[in-house]
């Protein structure tokens, strides 16, 4: 996993609450077997139309769109199944970071997984980043705060641990196989043996 | 700490299974007692391990089956049939070969226990009060049913299990949902499910572990609570979980993964001290009245849109209901009861057990099903499978011309061949009515099995009661 310490981008807007993983990427794009090239299958029945080609009036395709790597949405994103094909997907096709005023369980420790930032916001600066569609944000992963262009700054949370990962890319096996003789240990005290 | 604070059945089964606890700066890491695995979230688990050179740390707490893509079509030699699709076929040779090397049991093709993931666990006896269970699957909430602490992680954290048998994990918060009084005839636990995700929310229960409590819940079979805490996460919340309980034991007594002899009584010594203590305080605490509840359906693309199969569609206003609306092809103040099915599905880890489809059957039985409408009617595993024939009951869905397979999730996610076609309306006793979950452009309508049932024999969204 790549670091990451600080992703300043201008934003695109799905106005939408309870945008659940099916919605990000479809079941039937999940029988791969590797972590690549799900990019171009992300929100694929929004983005594109029956016959196959792109849905201009979808926020992915319009012009602006191209290269902005923090996408913001309606409230509870990334609910439904524990795909990790969807945090997938959004890094593979160039975001960095999902900003909402609420992210579910199992994507918001998918996500951070992967060095997908998850921003909470209040309802107040979700609102105004969706009636400001393209602003140039900057997220700091250090003093964890997204700064709108007039300065304005919020704190979001995110746990020490967690962010320690996302600065210094550490891959969280490696500290789970640090701790192999409290798991030995533990195996051999408990009580009882499933 | 026995007579520390009260705790909660949450609280108790977190505690005991502290590896190291969780801190300011670190989470806790969490021993797993058993580790699901299926064909579709664990392929870049194993590359990881592979390339790792890593061995399963514990083979012996690992279970594989095959379920969400394998085709579900009768036929006597399951084994000949083709997986649908290159991608699926790769998954599934590829699951195959990962057990093989790392040494975990498979239930594949040719297994007699072959079934969805969260069927066959409990159906072996894997699934017990206290242990904590995982699987690369939101609806692993399922187990929680038996006093279990279970919920479904991602594919990097599949890694971790196999490779360490640990999580990290932070504590959630606790919510209790009481279910007060009794169920009228005809309206099933599916239906205390979806009243209670429509009363709370999509996101009500976002980082809490609910138990559901009170005389509603205790006087439910296991296969209810299953269905109960299957969709827990349907609500945001990660787990479900009831209190073990005589019924929980019974039920697993003899299974050939319980415990046997002396186990059992030790085991089932040790389970009796699991439900919470009577003064342990909860987060939150939401009642649901049993005796009001009617059969419950959903009307839009969430699982938290639900009305009275009676009642009309309600309007909220606002864009993103109408928009759910819209894909569904609902008007708001008309009554649900006027929308035309053309599929039927019944199965999935919600409501594909026995009991499940013996409540359908007793609906379908002397009926046919409308013209033009397709049933489908997919059992859980094999071996729900082998005991519905054993009691007629594929004879009464054949006879009514619904369409019966074998096990898998088949149109619940719609990855394997069974879909509904775009535009189509499907009245579904799985989980999710999510925008294409059942295939792109489909439009799903979650129901009880009775309620699905009678929906089939009238061609529209209907009471199952005048069919009782
Ligand atoms: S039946 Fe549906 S919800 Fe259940 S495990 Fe299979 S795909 Fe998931």
């Amino acid at each position: 996993m790549e670091p990451v310490t600080k992703i300043v981008s201008r934003t695109v807007v799905l106005p939408v609450s309870d945008i659940d993983t099916d919605q990000i990427i479809p079941a039937r794009f999940l029988t791969t077997t590797t972590r690549d090239g799900l990019g171009k299958s992300l929100f694929a029945d929004w983005r594109y139309t029956p016959d196959g080609s792109e849905n201009r009036e979808f926020a992915l395709n319009r012009p602006d769109s191209a290269g902005c790597e923090i996408l913001v949405a309606g409230h509870n994103f990334g609910c439904g199944s524990s795909r990790e094909h969807a945090p997938w997907a959004l890094l593979d096709y160039g975001f960095r970071a999902v900003v909402s005023s609420g992210i579910a369980d199992i994507f918001r420790s998918n996500a951070l997984k992967n060095g997908l930032l998850p921003v909470v916001v209040d309802d107040e600066a979700l609102h105004w980043l969706t009636e400001n569609e393209g602003a140039e944000v900057t997220l700091d992963i250090a003093t964890s705060t997204l700064t709108l262009p007039d300065g304005r700054a919020y704190e979001y949370p995110i746990d020490a641990f967690s962010r320690l990962c996302l600065q210094q890319g550490v891959d969280q096996l490696g500290y789970l196989r640090q701790h192999e003789d409290a798991i030995q240990q533990f195996e051999e005290n408990r009580p009882w043996t499933p | 700490m026995g007579n520390g604070t009260p705790r909660t059945l949450y609280e108790k089964v977190w505690s005991d299974h502290l590896v190291t606890p969780e801190t300011g700066d670190a989470p806790a890491i969490l021993y797993i007692d058993l580790h699901l695995i299926h064909e579709v979230t664990t392929p870049q688990a194993f590359s990881v391990l592979r390339s790792l050179g890593l061995p399963v740390r514990r083979p012996d707490l690992t279970l594989g089956t095959l379920d969400h893509s394998t085709p579900t079509t009768p036929v006597s030699a399951l084994r000949n049939i083709p997986v649908v699709g290159d991608g699926a076929a790769r998954q599934v040779a590829q699951m195959e070969s990962n057990c093989r090397e790392f040494g975990v049991t498979l239930h594949g093709f040719d297994s007699e226990h072959r079934g969805i993931v969260h069927v066959i666990g409990p159906e072996l006896g894997a699934t017990q009060p206290g242990k904590t269970i995982v699987c690369g699957d939101s609806h692993t909430s399922t187990h929680g049913a038996f006093g279990a602490l279970a919920f479904g992680i991602g594919t990097t954290e599949v890694g971790h299990v196999l490779a360490t048998q640990c999580l990290l994990q932070r504590k959630a918060k606790t919510l209790a949902i009481e279910v007060e009084g009794r169920l009228p005839p005809g309206v099933s636990a599916k239906d205390v499910i979806l009243a209670t995700i429509g009363k709370i929310g999509v996101g009500g229960g976002t980082g809490h572990v609910i138990e559901y409590r009170g005389r509603a819940i205790t006087s439910m079979d296991m296969e209810a609570r299953m269905t109960i805490c299957n969709m827990s996460i349907e609500a945001g919340a990660r787990a479900g979980m009831i209190a073990p309980d005589d019924v929980t034991f019974e039920y697993l007594h003899g299974r050939p993964l319980a415990p046997s002899g002396a186990g059992w009584n030790a085991a089932v010594k040790r389970w009796r001290t699991l439900p919470g203590d009577a003064d342990a305080q909860f987060d939150k605490t939401v009642t649901i009245r049993a005796d009001e509840l009617r059969p419950m359906v959903t009307f839009g693309t969430n699982p938290g849109m639900v009305v009275a199969v009676g009642d009309a569609i309600p309007d909220a206003g606002n864009a993103g209901f109408r928009k759910a609306l819209d894909y569904m092809q609902l008007a708001p103040g008309k009554p649900i009861s006027d929308a035309r099915v053309n599929v039927v599905f019944l199965g999935s880890c919600t409501n594909s057990r026995l009991s499940d489809l013996s409540q359908a059957a007793d609906v379908l039985r002397g009926h046919r099903i409308a013209d033009g409408v397709r049933m489908l009617v997919v059992p859980g595993s094999q071996q729900v499978k082998r005991e519905a024939e054993a009691l007629g009951l594929d004879t009464v869905f054949l006879a009514a011309g619904a369409e019966w397979r074998e096990s898998g999730c088949s149109m619940c996610l719609g990855m394997n061949g069974d879909t509904v076609p775009a535009g189509q309306l499907s009245v579904s006793t799985s989980n999710r009515n999510f925008e294409g979950r059942q295939g792109k452009g489909s439009r799903t309508i979650l129901a009880s099995p009775m309620t699905a049932a009678a929906s089939a024999i009238s061609g529209h969204v209907a009471d199952p009661r005048q069919y009782l």
